[in-house]
């Protein structure tokens, strides 16, 4: 499907940075299995939307930014806040509705917000974190910084008027922030032709004269390297890029619609399902022989012990005292 | 003290407060190289350059987000809205990211956003233009609502609205721009937010009213001293946090009162009013409580019709003297 516009030289993999890579990929898939276990025992409530099969994209993309640079998603936002650096523990705790969860339990699996790892939080209304992204680039280049943003939304933000004013503002007044679609193709249960009339999400970007790309997201070092080039744009020359990243989510839209099933076919899924982005990493890492298959088991069983310590964690957090609901509300 | 237009107390409030803080900016449709479309940031643009002065396309959501944004990061931005009523394809920003922030990040962060413009009834301006917006805003756990009705409080409210941790809407009227008023000329003058003021003291009935209406309070209040009816005038300034106090205490003295509004009385500012003056005051009361509100129906074009649509002095005053005689 995909591929990148722009033929660049494959980055050398070496055997750290494909630890790192997989490490995180495994984490997260890992991480979203136990979640819909949590969600089916009823620990965790409310909406929840998994990011099995999209993993690359978070993964990908955070690899190539620093730590003091931003990131802002929406509510399917799980992966890239673990890929941006926070502690799974907090983050389960903060899905399970616990006083020790990022938020203090007051957000939820679809805001999650970490100061700490400069993670602007989950967004819950579609396309509405777009300006705020455009905002905290604002804000960098008025504080004189060099840091980027990374603004992760779905393909169903694209017909929203918050993404066409937020492109056009960005690259109006060159701020630093990478505009990075998840193309899954579905928005819920709107296919991306029902709901577009252009498709190829990465041309809005001719419209507001400014780089486009378009990436296979079950590509971990694609990815990496496609953001890598627009936060190189946007660090040197304040430069915003839009990347339409095209991936696939295995399940459902949230836990309301577990298999995703009514609005395509099995076979579409299960021809995606060939294409996992840990598949295609694991593959490409053994061929190489930078990781083995050893090594792989090892890093899943770490996975797996992080966490069930995730699980363990948030199950002995206390819930958030009633007086609570009142704080936070407005600050002194 | 100096006597200023409440217009030029507000550009003097954004002077002061963008040298205090180099965080502070103005971002805004025709806030720089217009001078402001009804001249409230005039000459920001020369003294403060581009970087702090920001002019905006016509897109209301995203320049509010833009701001919203910017506060997560420290900045505080004063967002200008030409009229108030163009907040209305801003309310998600407003409302779902500026007002919830701080609750949805378990208090990590702040929005220290002053969002401001005029709003209400003005001079044929017909329906689209001529809203009383603060009832869209002041629902909202999180936000501050002030509406200043003098020169001297649009300085100093304008002052606390900036250095505010949270979000502030903040309204004026287009029709008090041209108002004059003594105003302390103090760089550090402000006025707490949530704190109500006497207009008038008076000893028969409590009127609870703010911005052209509490003029036309005045305007009633020396009509009806004449007939003996001393009226005494509370203008809460702020209604998110309000000043619930100040209006009980009132009421306490004087055993009536009247609550107006400029804006269409179903489930607006006046029933807030009255319902908290009933709960807790209503050993108190020598008569119920009375709504004199704006008709429940858009705001015409046709001069007579405008006319019909607000309280009139008339009608406050007979509800008044009604509320008095029972």
């Amino acid at each position: 499907m995909a591929q990148t516009r722009t033929a660049v030289p494959a980055s050398r993999l070496d055997a750290e940075l494909a630890r790192r890579l997989m490490g995180q990929m495994l984490l997260v898939r890992r991480f979203e299995e136990k979640a819909a276990e949590m969600y089916a025992l009823g620990k965790i409530g409310g909406f929840l939307h998994l990011y099995i099969g999209q993993e690359a994209v978070a993964v990908g993309a955070s690899s190539a930014i620093r730590p003091d640079d931003y990131a802002i998603a929406s509510y399917r936002e799980h992966g890239q806040c673990l890929a941006k650096g926070s502690d799974p523990r907090r983050v389960m705790a903060e899905l399970f509705g616990r006083r020790d969860g990022l938020s203090k339990g007051k957000g939820g699996s679809m805001h999650l917000f970490d100061k700490s790892v400069n993670f602007l939080g989950g967004h819950a209304i579609v396309g509405a974190h777009l300006p705020l992204a455009a905002g905290a680039a604002f804000a960098i280049k008025y504080q004189g910084g060099d840091q980027v943003v990374v603004c992760y939304f779905g393909d169903g933000a694209v017909p929203e008027g918050e993404f066409h004013e937020s492109m056009n503002l960005a690259a109006l007044w060159k701020l630093p922030v990478i505009y990075l679609c998840e193309n899954n193709r579905y928005a819920m249960g709107t296919a991306i032709h029902r709901a577009l009339a252009q498709t190829e999400i990465w041309r809005f970007a001719e419209t507001y004269g400014i780089p486009g790309e378009a990436v296979d997201g079950m590509d971990v070092l694609a990815v990496r390297e496609c953001v890598g080039r627009a936060v190189e744009r946007a660090r040197r020359d304040k430069t915003p890029t839009l990347i339409e990243v095209r991936t696939y989510r295995f399940r459902g839209h949230s836990m309301r619609d577990p298999a995703g099933a009514v609005y395509r076919t099995k076979e579409e899924v299960e021809r995606e399902k060939q294409r996992d982005p840990i598949q295609v990493f694991t593959d490409k890492c053994l061929k190489e022989g930078v990781l083995t298959e050893a090594e792989i088991k090892a890093m899943e069983k770490s996975a797996y012990d992080l966490v069930d310590e995730a699980v363990a964690f948030a199950e002995s957090s206390p819930e958030p005292p009633p007086e609570w609901l009142f704080t936070d509300v407005y600050k002194d | 003290m100096a006597v200023m237009t409440y217009r030029e107390a507000l550009n003097l409030a954004l002077r002061e407060e963008m040298h205090r803080d180099p965080r502070v900016f103005v971002m805004g449709e025709e806030v720089g190289l217009y001078d402001g479309a009804y001249k409230v940031t005039q000459g920001l643009l020369k003294e403060f350059g581009d970087k702090r002065i920001v002019d905006t396309p016509i897109c209301e959501s995203g320049f509010t987000g833009v701001g919203i944004g910017a506060a997560m990061l420290g900045l505080r931005p004063v967002i200008e809205m030409m009229t108030f009523n163009f907040s209305i394809l801003a309310l998600d920003q407003i409302i779902n990211s500026a007002a919830k922030m701080l609750y949805m990040s378990g208090g990590q962060y702040n929005i220290p956003i002053v969002i401001r413009g005029p709003g209400g009834p003005a001079a044929q301006l017909a329906a689209q233009h001529s809203q009383s917006m603060e009832v869209y805003f002041y629902h909202v756990p999180g936000l501050k609502v002030v509406r200043p009705s003098t020169p001297a409080d649009a300085k100093g409210l304008l002052k606390s609205a900036i250095r505010d941790e949270n979000p502030v809407i903040f309204i004026e009227a287009e029709t008090l721009y041209a108002v004059k008023g003594e105003v302390p000329e103090d760089p550090e003058y402000t006025i707490p937010l949530g704190q109500a003021v006497i207009r008038r003291e008076g000893t028969d009935v409590t009127v609870v009213a703010y911005m052209g209406m509490m003029y036309r309070a005045l305007e009633v209040a020396d009509e009806l001293a004449k007939d003996g009816i001393s009226m005494e005038i509370v203008d809460p300034r702020t209604l998110r946090p309000m000043d619930t106090e100040t209006i009980i205490g009132s009421v306490r003295k004087t055993h009536r009162a009247v609550v107006l509004e400029a804006g269409a009385g179903f489930a607006g500012m006046g029933s807030e009013i009255s319902a908290f003056i009933t709960e807790n005051a209503f050993d108190d009361l020598d008569a119920p409580v009375v709504r004199v509100t704006g008709e429940n129906a858009p705001m015409p074009y046709a001069r007579n019709l405008e006319l019909l649509k607000t309280p009139s002095k008339a009608k406050i005053a007979g509800a008044i003297r009604g509320v008095c005689n029972a």
